[in-house]
């Protein structure tokens, strides 16, 4: 695959060596001079001086050819304009974006950067799977789809508490698909109990979880856990 | 009608201070606190007491957009001095906030051109020079000191 990368910083550096070394055609630009010559020496000829905002420099390096655009500078709006003219201007059909600021992430949705990915935003997410006491965790959000998996701790004396799955009372458009227990998980049957302590994972409709995170939790939850 | 412009440097502060001597509501954005002495130069007095208001934040975040009225514009200027950011905070005030007039500044006449194919009212100074200063050479125009 011909993979172009924008920006030679840590991320973009170490993406073009494991990329090249899956035997992907990379070629990274950098626009710093004395970044390009740190990476030269070992990139060699997969390394392009320049900027990479620039038209002229990102026909040089084949853009038009490119598979994969992947957009990794320090600046979001730079990764944003990369992304932007790469899909509509290029013709290249999948892009990804660094998105440095997470509070940027919705410049890159209006604009239909996908997928855009922000460490910060990473991190805390982590932050919230790692540290129970926000109670609920998102796992993976799957917009279009309107549906998100989450994953809570059940309480003590919460509804579900005792309670076999069949008899837990969730709303249409929830399942709960695991639950997580003494270090082990398992996929429960109708009649599996659901106990104090355990973590529970369900997959449901987006708009689902006040009612959801009641059952588990026994309080309804005053704002979103979510961190951001 | 109300006038937003977005970076105040030579160019957003000179456009802010005409569209509020036309009697034009008037509002700036800038990272810098210290771009308003720009507002003030020349005036007898300050940019505030004209009526002239003027906020300091990043572009890109949507709070200081919102502090400095993008969802009340009605016209919106770019005129940072950074192509890329112009480019950005345009197509959000046109796509997120419906300003119904937005002009953006692009120093680099490939991007500028692109995006005016796309619907940006865009504003090439390097363009424009290239113009007038082509047309000098061949002496198609003549002018006395400064252009325009």
């Amino acid at each position: 695959m011909y993979i172009l990368i924008v920006g030679a910083g840590k991320v973009g550096w170490n993406l073009a060596r494991e990329l090249v070394e899956k035997e992907n055609e990379v070629i990274v630009i950098e626009s710093s001079r004395r970044r390009y010559e740190v990476v030269e020496e070992e990139l060699e000829h997969s390394i392009l001086y320049g900027d990479g905002t620039e038209l002229w420099v990102l026909e040089r390096a084949g853009i038009e050819r490119a598979e994969l655009v992947i957009a990794v500078t320090g600046d979001d709006e730079d990764n944003i304009l990369i992304c932007q003219m790469a899909r509509e201007k290029y013709g290249v059909e999948r892009v990804v974006a660094r998105c440095n600021n997470p509070r940027n992430l919705q410049h890159f949705e209006l604009l239909g950067i996908k997928p855009a990915i922000s460490a910060t935003d990473l991190i805390l997410r982590l932050i919230e799977h790692e540290v129970p006491k926000y109670g609920l965790v998102h796992l993976l959000d799957l917009k279009e789809e309107r549906l998100e998996i989450i994953e809570m701790e059940v309480a003590d004396g919460a509804p579900a508490d005792g309670t076999a799955v069949a008899d837990l009372g969730l709303p249409d458009g929830s399942l709960v698909i695991s639950i997580l227990r003494d270090g082990g998980g398992f996929v429960p049957k109708g009649d599996s109990v659901v106990r104090a302590g355990d973590e529970v994972l369900l997959v449901l409709d987006i708009g689902l979880e006040d009612t959801v995170t009641e059952r588990f939790s026994g309080v309804t939850p005053v704002a979103s856990a979510d961190v951001r | 009608m109300f006038v937003l412009v977005v970076g105040c440097g030579r160019v957003g502060s000179a456009i802010a201070k005409s569209m509020l001597a036309e009697g034009h509501e008037v509002s700036v954005l800038d990272e810098n606190p210290e771009a308003i002495a720009l507002l003030n130069r020349g005036q007898d007095r300050s940019w505030e007491d004209l009526g002239g208001s003027f906020t300091v934040g990043t572009a890109l975040e949507i709070d200081a957009m919102l502090a400095a009225g993008v969802d009340q514009a009605d016209a919106f200027v770019a005129s940072t001095d950074g192509d890329n950011t112009n480019l950005v905070i345009a197509q959000i005030a046109q796509r997120r906030f419906n300003v119904g007039r937005v002009v953006v500044r692009v120093l680099d006449p490939g991007r500028a051109r692109w995006y005016a194919e796309q619907g940006l009212q865009t504003v090439c100074p390097t363009q424009t020079a290239i113009e007038l200063l082509e047309a000098a050479v061949r002496g198609q125009i003549h002018f006395e000191g400064v252009s325009g």
